[in-house]
């Protein structure tokens, strides 16, 4: 961000541009701000986020129970003991990724367009984690004593096994939270001061002043700020790749058919791409509808977005394929039993669902009239939401509920309690957003301003 | 107004481009206690303002420094004195097994770093600031640009730095109290 830019390298001329034309700093702010500032919320809101919060509170009387009665009210057991809560974690935790890429990765390789949709796939990343946070310490048993699996000097003279890793991930997992939700924070922090200098609200100045913190957008603040946030992208880059590799650590390191295997750090990254911008494009197509941002969310974002899945797409159908070549190329009975049990044994039906959700599908985006049909691409974008759920379940299920000596094989069935604290989840990812829709800019107000045309010309970005 | 509770005097641009003009003949005129205020980061600005370098890239490699040494030792420490667990013969000292928390807790210090060195570099949280007092200022969290030339600043006079700043393509030049 520190170098000298192309004087308007946003657009091009055959390329949609990443901002509509016409738009100047102060048409920019106005808009943006006016979503959150307004007084009348609209009806939408309303319902969706009432829908939202019912589910959320389904999720606080699911663990509610779960509490009260422990884990066997889930559908875990042996053989399978992992069931929807490991499955649940992988999923969230996977779509959480996109944000981190959009913001951080992204940033790094000047993809301008990401400035629009880094906010809000910012906090999709913030919900996510937070939900999938949830699912390991609710699975504990005992989630009260969670705060066990953090080193610390005790009367009980024990500490974590630092080298297992389950271990490693509660500091992925924490430090992916923490680092997150700083960077979310430190890109809000100019946008607060815009909404404390504009709202009429007094209630509302005081609140997003103190959140502003007195930010008054000095050049030196702005020099140290471009420079922090420039490192911060710059460290939860190789972060990001850590997380889900050391996720996939949880499985690979184990000696179960079907886990136990080198593949799995890139495969489990790449998924978590695809399935994080599936759920980007999920919620940017509704969104930019509903409160008219066709101009800041351009096709050309839906495009990029489009092809970005389809890539990460094919890099998981790959995972796919070496799956199956490696277990066949193994020579390991074992190996080769899990794989055509994958295929063809009690869960079948599922497996074949993942391959047609997550390989065949997607494959309808190598044309661009289907990228630029937002309709289709939205159910598209739901079906890969499904497919990468799907995914978890075959890898979590599959491999656990047939044990090495057939007298401990077993079935896994998720009860009406595993559905609802997964329901309920969602419920509260949805309605997290809903009011970080209502009461933070969902787009970055000030990094919108960077890539506006502007007028007196002279070198700024 | 009094001269004591004058802070300084605060010119109005349209654009970045004559802010960036304005900061920089303000230099070369000698005043150094001055900043500018824009709604995005202008680039070039705070240079043409003499500031040149920060101390946040040290801070941020300290904070990994001391995340990545903490972990390790840490980890070391519980492994092979306090709490050392034989398992299948292996070396109690086994440093690839401590590299992912390494790692993970060389990045969240490195990060809190970042932001609570970028914060109080910055003098932030500033619960009150006298570039606030000037009547227009919440502009500049909008489409404004703004240069601030302090009263305490040792050329700085009434007169003449109004003049000198009316001289620079602004909107307007107001006086900014305490």
């Amino acid at each position: 961000m520190e170098q000298e830019r192309p004087q308007n390298p946003v657009v091009t001329e055959e390329e949609v541009p990443v901002i509509a034309h016409g738009h100047t700093y102060a048409s920019v702010t106005d808009e943006i701000s006016a979503i959150v500032l307004t007084t009348r919320t609209p009806r939408e809101w309303v319902i969706g986020f009432g829908i939202a919060f019912l589910l959320a509170m389904m999720l606080l009387y699911s663990a509610g129970y779960l509490l009260l009665k422990g884990t066997g009210i889930w559908g875990i057991n042996h053989p399978v003991g992992w069931g929807f809560a490991i499955i649940n974690f992988v999923w969230w935790i996977g779509i959480g990724h996109a944000g981190t890429l959009i913001s951080a990765i992204l940033l790094l390789l000047r993809q301008e367009w990401r400035t629009s949709i880094n906010r809000f796939a910012e906090a999709m990343t913030l919900f996510a984690v937070a939900c999938a946070g949830l699912f390991p310490i609710l699975h504990m048993g005992r989630p009260w004593l969670a705060y066990w699996l953090v080193p610390y000097p005790n009367t009980m003279g024990t500490w974590p096994q630092p080298r297992s890793p389950l271990v490693w991930d509660v500091f992925a997992v924490s430090t992916y939270a923490t680092v997150s939700a700083l960077f979310w924070f430190v890109g809000l922090i100019p946008d607060l001061a815009t909404l404390r200098d504009r709202t009429k609200n007094r209630f509302a100045q005081i609140v997003y002043g103190m959140l502003a913190m007195g930010w008054r957008g000095s050049a030196r603040h702005w020099h140290r700020y471009e420079t922090a946030y420039l490192l911060l992208a710059g460290l939860a880059t190789p972060l990001v790749v850590s997380v889900h590799t050391v996720v996939s650590f949880d499985f690979s390191i184990g000696i179960i058919p079907g886990w136990h295997a080198t593949i799995f750090p890139p495969y489990f990254v790449a998924g978590a791409i695809y399935a994080g911008f599936a759920m980007v494009l999920t919620l940017a197509i509704p969104l930019r509808a509903f409160y008219g941002l066709e101009d800041f969310i351009t096709m050309r974002h839906i495009d990029n977005m489009a092809k970005i899945m389809l890539a990460t797409g094919l890099i998981v159908g790959y995972g796919y394929m070496m799956e199956t070549f490696m277990a066949w190329y193994s020579g390991n009975p074992y190996e080769q039993y899990m794989i055509l049990n994958r295929m063809l044994g009690p869960y079948k039906y599922y497996y074949w669902a993942l391959i047609l959700c997550n390989v065949v599908v997607i494959q309808s985006l190598w044309f661009s009239r289907v990228r630029k049909n937002v309709r289709l691409l939205w159910v598209i974008a739901i079906v890969v939401g499904i497919g990468m759920w799907l995914e978890r379940f075959i890898i979590v299920v599959t491999s656990l509920h047939r044990d090495f000596l057939p007298s401990s094989w077993g079935m896994y069935y998720p009860t009406v309690y595993d559905w609802s604290t997964y329901i309920g989840t969602i419920g509260l990812f949805l309605a997290l957003l809903f009011l970080f829709l209502r009461l933070l800019p969902m787009i970055s107000i000030f990094e919108m301003r960077t890539i506006v045309p502007h007028p007196g010309g002279k070198a700024t970005h | 107004m009094e001269r004591s509770r004058l802070w300084g005097l605060m010119a109005e641009y349209d654009n970045p481009g004559d802010l960036v003009a304005a900061a920089r003949s303000a230099y070369q005129a000698g005043y150094r206690r001055m900043d500018a205020y824009s709604p995005m980061p202008v680039h070039g600005l705070a240079e043409a303002l003499g500031f040149h370098r920060t101390r946040l890239p040290l801070l941020v490699l300290i904070g990994g420094l001391v995340g990545c040494l903490g972990a390790f030792t840490m980890l070391w420490y519980i492994e092979t004195a306090v709490y050392p667990v034989n398992v299948g013969g292996k070396p109690y000292n086994s440093w690839p097994a401590f590299i992912p928390i390494t790692f993970e807790t060389t990045v969240l210090f490195a990060a809190i770093a970042a932001v609570l060195g970028m914060l109080a570099l910055n003098g932030l949280p500033t619960p009150y600031h006298p570039v606030f007092n000037a009547p227009r200022f919440a502009l500049a969290s909008r489409h404004r640009f703004f240069l601030a030339i302090e009263a305490q600043d040792p050329i700085f006079d009434l007169a003449q730095t109004r003049g000198f700043l009316e001289g620079t393509h602004c909107r307007e030049v107001s006086e900014v109290e305490r």
